[in-house]
């Protein structure tokens, strides 16, 4: 029998290829920011996170907030093959009056809000995770932020108020892959020293290889660490993660590949997929 | 008029965003006090090449829009010229306090350029459509709306902007628009409608891209021999109630058609004109209110009837034929 840590790299390799089809096919799409997260979304999915696909709306299930709302379509290959929605509505990906448009949308069963306008996952998470406190709930909230999204006024705001609520249920992840559209978020508007910042706001802060699964699943299992406190985890990740000609190159934020990319690209994953299996 | 791209003239197809680029470049190489500011949002506004060329010229905050406002508000009241480039969605939500109270209440000179306006992002969904935003910014007093309709009248605009010392929120699109003028060849006046087709049958009165749709709907009325008067509204505020009312005198109908919400927004105005000086039957043309489907633009436009069939239709009926 596969051990759950071979069972999670494949099916962060097979959600790399759903969604890379997905992209090509639609002609659209935010592959760089997809590939990067592939690896923390599928730890979250199909290890960590409490909810059920035949009952999405169920009351304690775990709550998950895409604040990085753009790159939907690692999100929607996964919600897909938990079966929340049937696997061949992929095909409808921004397509004409399709309900799987380029951002996360709560009319598909699993999205709890509709994201898009960064800036947002984290303030809607305190909300969340104040109502679990208040309802005595079991949930966790987990949000997922893009780095260069940091620059928004609203994520800090929210993170003073976690840390004033003392949201110790609240895991806040940071896909740290260094890009934004313009290039580098050191280039753009510097976060560094970004642990420091977060911690200075009250955060328990975790940095962590996020394309790493044995190291996601460590430390994800390992949240909360300490009581009162919210959580932030660095996923440090490579942006356009599997696809050598698409790692750390910023124009593969919203790239769609040509015939010939798309086709090494394949080629590419199906290797790794092999060696895993 | 003469310069108008009807039947038979070459017209091209190039995004205002395009044009606009290139006019701040060559007029920022003239006038350093010319600045434009970005939130991450260079590509999209196709100003990475003027922030090649004049890296000093260039303020770039990040994603941070309210950051990008304000930060054009306290240049422009140290003397700068400063150009805002920003999604329309964002820069007319999110900046909407800074906009009220930095730009337009402090009266800064500030231009707002809101790139990718109406449904240009439209298989992205309501987060990105920005339909809401001639209603929201026509409303705040001391601000002026503006609309190009084609890379010609861009280029006017953008010109005349650079003398005029008043905050202005323009709104453009994402993709190429096809030319409703021929040249540059043609008075551009701020607060000044432009007749692009004469008639006294009923009136179609657009703004931005929607011209071009405007225009063709009225050369398929004239093969019914309707004739339709065309006013390209470039400016939404101030507006040309003078153009307006004349219309509604001598037409007697009159059809709005918007890239936006049909609240409050161009239909809405020239409502407003009409409604309390001159009434006359008004049919507003735009989004409705509801999140619009997904889709490319095209087909967005198509499903909500803003096509030359559901407008000559509409222009039919009112006219009694
Ligand atoms: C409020 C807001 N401003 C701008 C955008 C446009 N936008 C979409 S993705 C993006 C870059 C995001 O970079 P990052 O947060 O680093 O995400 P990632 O690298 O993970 O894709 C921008 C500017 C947006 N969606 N929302
Ligand atoms: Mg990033």
């Amino acid at each position: 029998m596969m051990n759950n840590i071979e069972f999670l790299k494949q099916k962060a390799t097979e959600i790399r290829m759903e969604l890379l089809k997905m992209i090509y096919e639609a002609g659209t799409g935010h592959t760089g920011g997809s590939l990067s997260n592939t690896d923390i979304l599928t730890v979250l999915y199909y290890h960590i996170m409490k909810v059920d696909p035949n009952n999405p709306k169920w009351e304690d299930r775990d709550r998950y907030v895409q604040s990085k709302g753009h790159a939907v379509e690692s999100y929607w290959a996964i919600l897909a093959d938990k079966g929340f929605f049937p696997k061949e509505e992929l095909k409808t990906f921004s397509q004409f009056n399709t309900r799987l448009i380029g951002h996360p949308n709560n009319k598909v069963p699993g999205v709890e809000m509709n994201t898009g306008a960064l800036g947002h996952g984290l303030p809607i998470s305190v909300g969340m995770a104040l109502a679990a406190k208040k309802d005595g709930k079991p949930y966790r909230v987990y949000t997922l932020m893009g780095d260069g999204e940091q620059a928004e006024g609203s994520v800090w705001e929210g993170a003073m108020a976690a840390a004033h609520y003392k949201l110790d249920n609240l895991i806040a992840i940071i896909d740290r892959n260094g890009l934004q559209i313009t290039g580098s978020t050191e280039d753009v508007m510097s976060l560094e020293p970004f642990g420091e910042k977060w911690r200075a706001f009250g955060w328990e802060v975790i940095e962590v290889d996020g394309n790493n699964i044995e190291q996601l699943v460590h430390v994800l299992e390992g949240t909360p660490k300490v009581v009162g406190k919210p959580t932030l985890i660095i996923a440090n990740t490579v942006k356009g993660k599997g696809i050598s000609f698409a790692e750390n190159v910023a124009k593969w934020h919203h790239h769609v590949p040509s015939k010939e990319e798309y086709e090494l690209a394949m080629k590419e994953l199906s290797k790794q997929l092999e060696v895993l299996q | 008029m003469s310069n108008v791209a009807l039947k038979g003239a070459k017209r091209n197809k190039i995004a205002n965003r395009q044009v606009i680029s290139e006019v701040l470049l060559d007029l920022a190489k003239e006038n350093k006090d010319i600045l434009v500011l970005t939130s991450d949002s260079r590509g999209s506004a196709s100003l990475a090449n003027f922030g090649k060329e004049l890296p000093d010229q260039i303020v770039e905050v990040g994603i941070a829009e309210q950051n990008l406002v304000g930060v054009a508000a306290g240049l422009a009241a140290s003397g700068k010229k400063p150009f805002v480039a920003s999604p329309a969605c964002f820069l007319s939500m999110r900046s909407i306090e800074q906009i009220k109270v930095d730009v337009a209440y402090s009266n800064t000179n500030v231009k707002l350029i809101g790139i990718s306006g109406g449904i240009s992002y439209g298989a992205l969904g309501m987060s990105h459509h920005s339909l809401q935003d001639l209603a929201v910014t026509r409303a705040i007093p001391g601000l002026d709306v503006m609309m190009p309709a084609d890379r010609h009248e861009a280029k006017k605009m953008i010109e005349a902007l650079v003398e005029y010392n008043r905050p202005v929120y323009l709104r453009i699109g994402r993709n190429p628009v096809e030319d409703s003028y021929v040249s540059e060849d043609y008075e551009f006046q701020i607060g000044k409608a432009v007749t692009m087709m004469p008639g006294n049958d009923i009136t179609i009165i657009a703004a931005g891209e929607t011209v071009r749709l405007a225009l063709d709907s009225a050369i398929a009325l004239k093969m019914e021999c309707i004739n339709c008067r065309v006013l390209n509204m470039h400016t939404i505020k101030p507006l040309d109630n003078e153009a307006i009312l004349k219309a509604a005198r001598e037409t007697g109908k009159i059809i709005t058609i918007e890239e936006h919400s049909v609240y409050g927004g161009l239909g809405s105005a020239v409502a407003e004109v009409v409604s309390q000086n001159h009434p006359v039957p008004v049919k507003i043309l735009g989004l409705p209110d509801e999140p619009a489907v997904a889709g490319k633009t095209a087909e967005v436009f198509e499903y909500y009837g803003l096509s030359v069939k559901n407008v000559k239709d509409i222009a039919m009926q009112m006219v009694g034929k």
